[in-house]
């Protein structure tokens, strides 16, 4: 069984060694000319502002995103081996995959409606 | 209704079934030739991609496209690949040297994975051995795509975090936004195909697809279709969605500190996840790597077999990639907030809707709901199950129409005037779609026309 996982991993190791070799490849035939200018921050023609340290203060609603993002991701991932398996189950999980729909949209509803969804 | 909870207890659930594909003659040696086939598949499609997009995009907007380097340009991509392997590979003062260099190794490796999976054709002989044209398939196959994916996402945000930038970490976080946004309709939209086939592993659902059992799933869940073609938009950062790396606002979004092998490597994966993208699409809806019906009906199915399947697997493909380029082509930038408002408020819950709608439509068709009539409007019959349906299908406007109608209660903006002084504020104005403008005035004093005519004479 986890033998037709295996192929994968070579899949893997060639992509890896591929990106590897290309971008270690580039620090060795590439240019070096050290410029102090260079290493700064990008800018478009103003003096860069410092980067705060650990990345700085994020908006609030990237978080919020993230955290709705677990509800329904999980909630896809329990509909799928209810799909998988919905010939074999009958009709009892058809009532109770709805129930769950329902519960998970009451979640959804009550987001929308404290303005969870709205980005400004 | 009493026996489905009753028998519950006796039925056991049943063993997951494993992929059709078979696998019992495939030595290792050859699934790493089969992974090796597969890598050169994609770096090749990935520079002719490139080459590609930007012939066509030439072609819209008027003008030739790359055709100098090799016949049609067709080596413009492997040039400029070497191009960026002799650039200087810097990283800003401020980056955090080991993450920055890690963030594209990740997305470029993961972008790779995903198309293991990928059923390129039927059984063929490869060295003497009768082998499915595919790297491996598992019965959670689907899952693994969506979970590579997932792991992608990491190359982008902690390029985003790493590279001490102000733009790159905006855009990252936008990016990283995005992607898991569309994550969830994309997930959703695949339900109904897992629903109709009854596995998640490719091969299987190709094979659902063969014309006997059922048709492509392109024609019985449309809508799932339509919901997978924006989201895998979406989820690639492409135009018209590309908003991560809004040149007005963002430069570059996650990859702006990124030069030379590095920048290369996230560029490398976006053109990758594009080709994992509409491969899935292709299996999970356009039959996979099975030829049209017409060509299928041919001499027995001659075209439907061995190593024909990698032409039409290829064709289908590369019909998505036309699409792509299309819309780069055709669509301007959506703003932001329209963007994640149209994934939250628009494509999850009617990816939920048609699911529901999905597995009772199922249901009914597997007498679920018995097959009698039960009562008879205007000569018809209806059985127990089409009224169960329509009951769903209510219910299901009802919600929608319930916050349509909360939207209606918003205060519309005034009016806009039918005409408008464009200098009012001060600098020009352009008018709105309907307006008309109130033509300036255009008595000029009589010495400042003079040496506006001077100035026009003396630039010839």
């Amino acid at each position: 069984m986890t033998d037709s996982y295996v192929p994968l991993l070579f899949l893997l190791g060639l992509g890896g060694a591929f990106a590897l070799v290309s971008v270690g490849l580039s620090l060795v035939v590439g240019p070096k000319r050290y410029n102090r200018a260079k290493m700064e921050a990008y800018e478009c023609g103003i003096q860069p502002t410092p980067h705060a340290a650990g990345g700085g203060r994020v908006p609030i609603k990237y978080y919020l995103t993230a955290m709705l993002f677990i509800i329904f991701d999980i909630e896809s991932v329990f509909l799928y081996p209810f799909a998988v398996a919905f010939n074999s189950l009958g009709l009892f999980a058809l009532v109770e995959m709805v129930l769950f729909i329902v519960t998970v949209f009451v979640a959804y509803a009550y987001v929308w409606r404290r303005g969870g969804l709205e980005w400004d | 209704m009493i026996s489905p909870l009753q028998s519950i207890g006796a039925v056991a659930l049943p063993a997951v079934e494993g992929p059709v594909a078979d696998f019992s003659d495939t030595p290792m040696w050859l699934s790493l030739v089969k992974a090796l086939l597969i890598f050169v598949y994609l770096l090749i499609s990935t520079l002719l991609v490139i080459w590609f997009e930007r012939r066509i995009i030439g072609r819209m907007q008027q003008r030739p496209g790359p055709n100098r380097n090799g016949p049609f340009g067709l080596l413009q991509t492997l040039a400029d690949g070497m191009k960026s392997m002799f650039k200087e590979d810097i990283a800003p003062a401020a980056a955090d040297k080991f993450i920055f260099t890690l963030a594209p190794l990740i997305a470029a490796t993961m972008a790779f994975v995903s198309f293991g999976i990928m059923p390129f054709g039927d059984k063929a002989y490869m060295f003497g051995h009768l082998t499915p044209l595919q790297l491996t398939d598992a019965p959670v196959a689907v899952l693994l795509v969506l979970a590579v994916a997932s792991v992608g996402v990491y190359g982008i945000i902690l390029a985003g975090w790493s590279s001490g930038s102000t733009y790159p970490l905006l855009g990252g976080l936008r990016s990283t936004a995005q992607v898991i946004s569309y994550e969830i309709a994309m997930g959703l939209s695949l339900v109904a195909v897992f629903i109709m086939s009854g596995s998640m592993s490719t091969s299987s659902i190709v094979a659902a697809q063969n014309g006997t059992a059922s048709w492509w799933f392109i024609v019985a869940a449309f809508p799932s279709f339509l919901v997978y073609l924006v989201t895998m938009v979406g989820e690639t950062n492409r135009l018209p969605f590309d908003l991560a790396e809004g040149e007005g606002e963002i430069v570059g979004g996650f990859h702006t500190e990124y030069g030379s092998m590095r920048f290369a490597m996230f560029f490398l994966a976006e053109y990758i996840n594009m080709f994992t993208v509409a491969a899935l699409a292709t299996t999970m809806f356009l039959g996979g790597w099975q030829a049209p019906p017409f060509i299928a009906a041919i001499n027995d199915g001659m075209f439907n077999a061995g190593w024909w399947g990698v032409l039409w697997f290829t064709l289908k493909v590369w019909s998505f990639m036309f699409f792509f380029v299309w819309l780069r082509g055709s669509l301007p930038r959506v703003r932001y907030d329209q963007f994640m408002r149209f994934g939250w408020k628009l494509l999850i819950p009617l990816t939920l809707g048609w699911v529901v709608l999905v597995s009772f439509m199922r249901a009914a068709a597997q007498g679920w709901f018995g097959t009698g009539t039960v009562v008879t409007i205007l000569g018809r019959g209806l059985s127990l199950a089409t009224i169960v349906v329509m009951a769903v299908v209510l219910v299901l406007l009802f919600i929608v129409a319930y916050f349509i109608d909360q939207r209606g209660e918003q205060p519309s903006a005034t009016a806009p005037p039918d005409e408008i002084d464009p200098f009012a504020g001060g600098y020009p104005v352009p008018p709105l779609p309907g307006q008309t403008l109130r033509e300036p005035d255009r008595r000029i004093p009589a010495v400042e026309a003079s040496t506006l005519t001077a100035k026009e004479e003396t630039r010839g």
